[in-house]
């Protein structure tokens, strides 16, 4: 099933894709049905008590890591954003003014889905609660060779768009037997620009989760996004991406002043 | 006060917490010889930060636990401010973020400092307007006995500048958390913690932050 979170009539609403349309699922509005077009797309993902961790990998498809004049890491290159850089399906995000080099990247985003600690790679994907499509952009007029990634690039307000589905695990497992197995696509403007595989990562999401539970305990609802390929170009304000993952969906942004 | 920062069960962190790496003119100015050479070609300019994920904290008077593979971990002292709704901050808290020593400063310190359990933080927050953030002074005792003072009066970046340069990109949300930075010993490496150690941060007004240290975390 594909989970969606939405705002509507005034208040926030939990939401499944249903024959094309949104079917709401909660009192007051449960079966009610809504056109896509009708409602503001949240990112797809439930409250949760604390914050939320949300790692993040650079350089985790071989590609890209040559197009970005690096050797392969040799273990996960990972950072840490907030929260509050995320926004929904279809939302805005703000491109400052005066720079150069603003790419978007087209991730597949796990999210974790139940206590993770010491997990082995051969049951990692029954931690997963589901998949979902991030847009990790990037300003590279601001990395500094501190912390690289740096937070000045990588945990901007508005500039971590996520969504439009929460897709269960389940569903990716049974129609394409693991996370391993999907294409990857962005458009800007309707033209394709950069398109991958999920199987070219360099460290899988079994290994990951692996890596990661080995010394850091992950809640529900926790977010990894796994990095992307090759095919990363410069987007100007007024640009509309589309970044899309197979099974999980299309998450469209457009970059605005 | 516009939110509930503290309860009868003590203060706990509701949002993300960030910290500042680099903010102690001392340790600044020992790392400055290195700055412009590989791999950092250059001094940091924006405020250098990374994030404590919500699986490090642990509260005063609780115990912190080594990994198997590691003898001795970085104590690091910090004055905390708290978010409010109108991303400015409203208490205080002190807070131990303790790290895997490591002498790079060129990748995101993740698997240094997002280890489970590896943030003491203070039973009780204080109002900001009970607090001059750029005086306080810290006290580190390790087992009793004094190993570090660091007084805010010694930032590269005061409160409201570091507050201004990361609000440039990002805005703190009610409940983050700002860790102001902690500063090593003259010898450039921060105070050190192995099993069996206890670690006790305090600062006037304060209720004192307590974290014993214990080995084979599994």
């Amino acid at each position: 099933m594909k989970h969606a979170r939405i705002a509507w009539a005034g208040a926030i609403h939990e939401a499944v894709e249903s024959d094309g349309e949104l079917l709401l699922t909660r009192s007051p509005w449960a079966g009610k049905r809504l056109k896509f077009d009708e409602v503001v797309w949240l990112p797809p993902l439930a409250p949760v008590a604390q914050a939320r961790t949300i790692l993040a990998l650079g350089l985790n498809y071989a590609d890209h890591a040559k197009e970005l004049a690096f050797k392969a890491p040799e273990e996960p290159l990972v950072f840490v954003k907030g929260e509050a850089s995320l926004i929904g399906h279809k939302a805005l995000t703000r491109r400052p003014q005066g720079v150069t080099y603003m790419h978007y990247e087209c991730e597949l985003a796990v999210v974790i889905g139940r206590t993770a600690k010491h997990v082995k790679k051969e049951n990692a994907l029954d931690y997963v609660g589901g998949y979902t499509v991030a847009n990790d952009y990037a300003i590279r007029d601001y990395l500094e060779n501190w912390y690289r990634p740096n937070f000045r690039v990588k945990n901007r307000d508005t500039c971590t768009p996520i969504g439009p589905w929460l897709v269960d695990a389940k569903d990716i497992h049974d129609a394409y037997g693991n996370p391993m197995n999907l294409s990857l696509q962005t458009t800007v403007n309707g033209k394709v620009t950069q398109s991958g595989h999920t199987r070219d990562m360099i460290f899988d999401v079994p290994t990951l989760i692996e890596y990661f539970s080995a010394f850091m305990t992950l809640q529900p609802g926790d977010l990894i996004l796994t990095g992307t390929p090759d095919g990363v170009v410069n987007c100007e304000v007024g640009d509309v991406i589309v970044t899309s993952i197979e099974g999980v969906g299309d998450l469209i942004n457009t970059l605005g002043e | 006060m516009t939110q509930n920062v503290s309860s009868p069960q003590g203060y706990w962190p509701q949002g993300t917490v960030y910290g500042a790496l680099l903010n102690f003119q001392q340790e600044w100015q020992i790392k400055a010889p290195q700055m412009p050479d590989a791999p950092y070609k250059g001094a940091p300019k924006a405020p250098v930060l990374f994030i404590k994920t919500a699986n490090t904290f642990t509260p005063s008077g609780g115990r912190i636990a080594l990994p198997s593979t590691v003898a001795e971990v970085d104590i690091g002292a910090n004055l905390a401010w708290i978010f409010g709704p109108d991303a400015q901050p409203v208490a205080c808290v002190l807070v131990n973020d303790v790290s895997i020593p490591h002498e790079s400063y060129y990748r995101p310190p993740v698997k240094f400092k997002c280890v489970d359990g590896f943030l003491g933080v203070g039973a009780t927050a204080q109002s900001i307007e009970q607090v001059s953030t750029d005086a306080v002074v810290l006290t580190v005792k390790l087992n009793g006995q004094l190993v570090q003072q660091l007084n805010y009066a010694d930032t590269v970046r005061k409160s409201q500048a570091l507050l201004a340069d990361i609000s440039e990109f990002m805005t703190f949300q009610e409940g983050d958390v700002l860790l102001l930075g902690s500063d090593c010993l003259p010898d450039g490496k921060r105070p050190r913690a192995k099993a069996g150690d206890v670690v006790e941060i305090s600062a006037d007004g304060f209720d004192t932050l307590v974290n014993s240290f214990a080995g084979g975390a599994v």
